[in-house]
C-alpha cells in the first residue's frame, strides 16, 4: 500500500502543479484578481503531496519491499539501514524524485515566505513554478515511475553500487539537487517579472536571496562531491573534467554571474535585461545538466541507466522551456526601460568585466561539454575531451577572472578614477609582486598555471580583506562581511588548487609487509596486512605507520573491499589530515613474492580548497543573514567601499 | 556616453568577450580533444605516436602479465578483430580482469604499442561504458 500511496501522491501533486500554473496565470488576466489568493495555498498542496510520495519513497526503501521494482533493482535485505535510505536517490528514479521534491519545495517557500514582491508578479512567478513541476511530473510519471509493482517479489534485490555506499551519499546529492533547483526560483522570477514587465530594484532586491540560497547550496554541494570522489575513487585527484562535474560547474557558474548582476540591478538599477537573462540561463544550464547526467549519453557514474527514451523526454522539456523563456524574453524585453547609465571605470564596470569573464569560462565548459556528443551525433565519431582541454581554457580565464574580483570591490559605484583605484590596489599589488620574486628565486621549477595561482592567492587574499580596511568593524554590515569572507574563499581555495598541483608528491611500489616506503616527508612503515569483515563486505586492511621527522607516528588503515552483492571490489582509501597538508593512502592488489600495491601522496595544503569552498558558502550565507535581517542601522550605504 | 550607446558597447563587448572564448575553445578542441579508437580502428588509421587518444575493447584473454615491479602490468586490448599491446603503471580499476570491457587513456609510443595513463573499466557489472558497448557491437555486426 506504501507504493500505491506515493504514486496517488505523486498524480495528486501532478494535479496541484497543473491548477498552479492555471491559477497564477489566469489570475494576471483582467478580473482574475479573486484567484491571487488560491495560488499560494496550491503551490504549498503541491509541496505537500509530492514530500508525502518521496516519503513514501524512503519508506519503501528502509523496509526493503522487494516487490517494488526499483528497491529490488537497487537495494537488499542485508544493506546497512543508512544506505538503505540515502540508497533511495542512489538510481534514477528516485534521485528524480528528490529533484521535483526540491523543486515542489522551492515553490512553496517562495509561496510561504516571500513579502516583497507585487502580488500579481508572485502569482505569475508562482505559475511558472506549476508550469516546470508539471513538465517533470509528466516526466517521472510516463518514464520513469519510482513505484512500479514487480509481479513477482525476487528473494534477495539486486544490490547497491559500491562506490555509493558511503556517508558522502546523504549530503551531496540533496545539497546539490537544493542549489541546482533551487535555481528554479531564479527562473520563475524572471519569467513572472517578464510576464508582468516589472523589472527594477525591487524586483532585483526580492530575487536576490533566493539566488543566495540556491548559490550557496550549489557551492556546498560541488565542495562535497569534490571531497567525496577525492576519498572515494581513490585516485589522488579532487577534479576530473568529468561531465557531469561540469553539470555542476556550469549552472554555479551562471548563478555566481547571477548573483553579481543582480547586486548592480538592486543597488544601482542597472543590468536589467543582462540579469533576466541570466536568471534563465542559470536555470537552463541545471536542466541541461540533468539531461547530460539523467539520460544516460554519458559514461559515468552518475548515469544510472540507458533509456534512450528518458533522454527524449528530457530533451523535449528542456526545449520547450529553455525556448519558451527565452521567446518570452525576446517578446518582451524591448518593453523593459533601460535601467541607469555608468562609467566603464565604475564597480558596475568590474561587475560586468567578472558577468563576461563568467559567462566565458560557462561558454567554454559547455563546449567542451557537448562537443564530443555533437560530434558523435553528427558524424558517428567517438571522441572525448579532458583536463588538458579544460585547464588550458577555463584555467587563464580563471586567473583573469580572480584577478578582477580582487580589484572589483574597491571600486566606486558609478564612475571611479583610474589613479585613485590603483592608489587603493597599491598593497595587494606589491604583495603580487614579492610574492612572485620568492616564489621564482626559491622554487624555479614551478610551473607557469600554479605560479600565477599562488601568486595571485597571496594578492587577492589581501584585496579581498580591504573593503574592511578603516571601517568601523562594528558598523559594517553582514554583507559586506559575506562579500569578504566568500572572496577570501575564492583565495583560499585557489592556494589550494596550486599547491596541490604544483607540490604533490606520489610512490607507487609493491611493498612486503615489515618494509618501509619514502613518500614527501614522511618514512611509511607496511606494518600488516589482514582480513576484516564488515556488515556486508570482505576486506584486506593494510595497516601502515607514518613518521615524519622526530613527530608521533601516524597510523593509517587503507582497505580493499569485496562486496559479493553486487560482486565489487573497492579502494577504501586511508587520509591523515595535517596543518600543512594530507597523507593520502591507497592498498591495492596483491603481486608475486608476497607483496602488496601501495600508492601514496602527499599533498601539501590541499585541504585548502575545501575549506575555501565552506568558506564561499558560509560567506554566501552571511550575505543572505545581511538582506533578510532587519538592518542594524538606519543608513547602511555609503559611497566608496559599502556595500 | 548616451543610453543607447552604451547598451550598444555593452553588448558589443559581450559578444566580443564570447566570441574569443569561443575561438580559445576551438583552437584547444583541435589540440586537445582526445579521440576514441577501437584496436582495428586504430591500426587502420596508423595513429600517430604520441597523440593522446583512447583506445577501447576487451582485455583480451590470457594476455595479461605483471612486470616484476609488481605495479606495471601488460595486456592486450582487442576488439575480436585486432589487438593492440598496452601497458600500465598503477593501480588498475577495481573491476579491471581479463575478459572484461576496458577503456584506456594515453598514447602509441610506437606502432602496436600503447601505454595508458589512465584506465577505465566498467563501474559495475551493470554497466559498460557506451563507446565501449558501441564498439563491441559494431565488431559483432561485421564478423561473420
Amino acid at each position: 500500500m506504501i507504493a500505491e500511496t506515493g504514486l496517488i501522491a505523486l498524480l495528486l501533486a501532478a494535479v496541484f502543479a497543473l491548477l498552479q500554473a492555471v491559477f497564477g496565470l489566469s489570475a494576471l488576466r483582467p478580473g482574475g484578481e479573486p484567484l491571487l489568493r488560491a495560488v499560494r495555498p496550491v503551490a504549498i498542496a503541491q509541496a505537500a503531496m509530492t514530500v508525502t510520495a518521496f516519503a513514501m519513497l524512503l519508506l519503501v526503501f528502509a523496509r526493503t519491499d522487494l516487490s517494488v521494482k526499483l528497491v529490488a533493482e537497487d537495494s537488499a535485505t542485508t544493506l546497512p539501514l543508512l544506505y538503505k535510505v540515502t540508497g533511495a536517490w542512489g538510481n534514477h528514479e528516485g534521485s528524480m524524485l528528490m529533484w521535483i521534491t526540491i523543486l515542489a519545495l522551492a515553490g512553496a517557500a517562495v509561496a510561504i515566505f516571500e513579502r516583497r514582491l507585487p502580488e500579481r508578479t508572485l502569482a505569475a512567478t508562482i505559475a511558472a513554478q506549476g508550469v516546470i513541476a508539471l513538465g517533470f511530473f509528466a516526466f517521472l510519471l510516463f518514464s520513469s515511475n519510482p513505484f512500479e509493482r514487480l509481479p513477482m517479489p525476487p528473494p534477495e534485490g539486486s544490490g547497491f553500487n559500491p562506490l555509493l555506499q558511503d556517508p558522502g551519499l546523504a549530503f551531496h546529492p540533496p545539497t546539490l539537487y537544493v542549489g541546482y533547483v533551487g535555481l528554479s526560483v531564479a527562473f520563475s522570477f524572471a519569467v513572472g517579472a517578464l510576464l508582468t514587465r516589472d523589472v527594477g530594484p525591487a524586483f532585483a532586491r526580492a530575487m536576490r536571496p533566493w539566488v543566495l540560497g540556491a548559490w550557496i547550496f550549489l557551492t556546498l554541494g560541488i565542495t562535497a562531491g569534490s571531497y567525496w570522489a577525492y576519498y572515494e575513487l581513490g585516485w589522488g585527484g579532487w577534479w576530473f573534467w568529468d561531465p557531469t562535474e561540469n553539470a555542476s560547474l556550469m549552472p554555479w557558474l551562471a548563478a555566481t554571474a547571477l548573483l553579481h548582476s543582480v547586486s548592480v540591478l538592486a543597488t544601482r538599477d542597472g543590468l536589467r535585461a543582462w540579469t533576466i537573462m541570466l536568471a534563465v540561463v542559470a536555470f537552463s544550464m541545471s536542466m541541461v545538466g540533468t539531461f547530460l547526467v539523467r539520460s544516460g549519453i554519458l559514461t559515468s557514474v552518475h548515469a544510472f541507466a540507458l533509456d534512450p527514451r528518458r533522454g527524449a523526454f528530457i530533451l523535449i522539456l528542456l526545449a520547450l522551456y529553455i525556448g519558451g523563456a527565452l521567446a518570452l524574453f525576446g517578446a518582451r524585453i524591448a518593453t523593459v526601460t533601460e535601467g541607469n547609465r555608468f562609467d566603464p571605470v565604475s564597480r558596475e564596470g568590474a561587475l560586468v568585466a567578472n558577468n563576461l569573464l563568467l559567462s566565458a569560462i560557462l561558454g567554454v565548459v559547455l563546449i567542451g561539454t557537448l562537443y564530443p556528443l555533437l560530434v558523435e551525433s553528427a558524424t558517428g565519431e567517438k571522441l572525448s575531451v579532458g583536463p588538458p582541454y579544460f585547464n588550458a581554457t577555463a584555467g587563464p580565464l580563471a586567473l583573469i577572472l580572480v584577478a578582477i574580483m580582487a580589484a572589483g570591490p574597491m571600486m566606486r559605484w558609478r564612475r571611479d578614477r583610474l589613479a585613485a583605484i590603483g592608489r587603493r590596489v597599491a598593497i595587494p599589488a606589491a604583495i603580487v609582486v614579492v610574492a612572485l620574486v620568492v616564489l621564482l628565486v626559491a622554487l624555479p621549477g614551478l610551473r607557469i598555471l600554479p605560479l600565477l595561482g599562488l601568486v595571485l592567492a597571496a594578492g587577492t587574499a589581501a584585496a579581498s580583506v580591504a573593503p574592511l580596511w578603516k571601517r568601523n568593524l562594528r558598523r559594517t554590515p553582514l554583507f559586506t562581511y559575506g562579500m569578504v569572507v566568500a572572496h577570501l574563499g575564492i583565495a583560499v581555495s585557489l592556494a589550494g588548487m596550486a599547491s596541490e598541483s604544483a607540490f604533490s608528491q606520489e610512490t607507487l611500489v609493491a611493498a612486503r609487509p615489515g618494509e618501509t616506503v619514502h613518500v614527501g616527508p614522511y618514512a611509511i612503515r607496511f606494518a600488516a596486512i589482514d582480513p576484516v569483515a564488515g556488515p556486508n563486505y570482505t576486506a584486506v586492511r593494510a595497516t601502515l605507520v607514518a613518521t615524519r621527522g622526530q613527530g608521533a607516528p601516524i597510523a593509517l588503515s587503507p582497505e580493499q573491499r569485496s562486496f559479493d552483492n553486487p560482486p565489487q571490489q573497492t579502494a577504501e582509501s586511508a587520509i591523515a589530515t595535517r596543518l600543512d597538508g594530507q597523507l593520502y593512502t591507497v592498498v591495492g592488489e596483491p603481486v608475486p613474492g608476497g607483496r602488496w600495491q601501495l600508492r601514496l601522496w602527499w599533498k601539501p595544503f590541499v585541504t585548502l580548497i575545501w575549506g575555501g569552498g565552506v568558506l564561499i558558502a558560509l560567506g554566501g550565507a552571511l550575505s543572505l543573514l545581511g538582506r533578510v535581517l532587519p538592518r542594524r542601522r538606519a543608513k547602511p550605504e555609503r559611497d566608496g567601499y559599502a556595500q | 556616453m548616451k543610453a543607447k550607446n552604451q547598451r550598444l558597447v555593452l553588448t558589443l563587448t559581450a559578444l566580443g568577450a564570447l566570441f574569443a572564448a569561443a575561438l580559445l575553445a576551438m583552437s584547444a578542441l583541435r589540440n586537445q580533444a582526445s579521440f576514441f579508437y577501437s584496436p582495428a580502428d586504430a591500426l587502420r588509421a596508423h595513429v600517430a605516436t604520441g597523440q593522446a587518444i583512447r583506445l577501447g575493447g576487451m582485455v583480451e584473454r590470457g594476455s595479461l602479465s605483471r612486470e616484476p615491479d609488481g605495479v606495471t602490468i601488460d595486456f592486450r586490448v582487442t576488439d575480436g578483430i585486432a589487438a593492440v599491446a598496452a601497458r600500465y603503471t598503477g593501480i588498475v580499476p577495481d573491476l579491471f580482469r581479463e575478459g572484461s570491457g576496458v577503456v584506456a587513456e594515453g598514447r602509441f609510443v610506437a606502432p602496436g604499442h600503447f601505454v595508458a595513463d589512465t584506465i577505465l573499466a566498467k563501474h559495475d557489472e551493470k554497466y559498460m561504458p557506451p563507446q565501449v558497448a558501441g564498439s563491441m557491437h559494431e565488431t559483432k555486426s561485421l564478423a561473420p
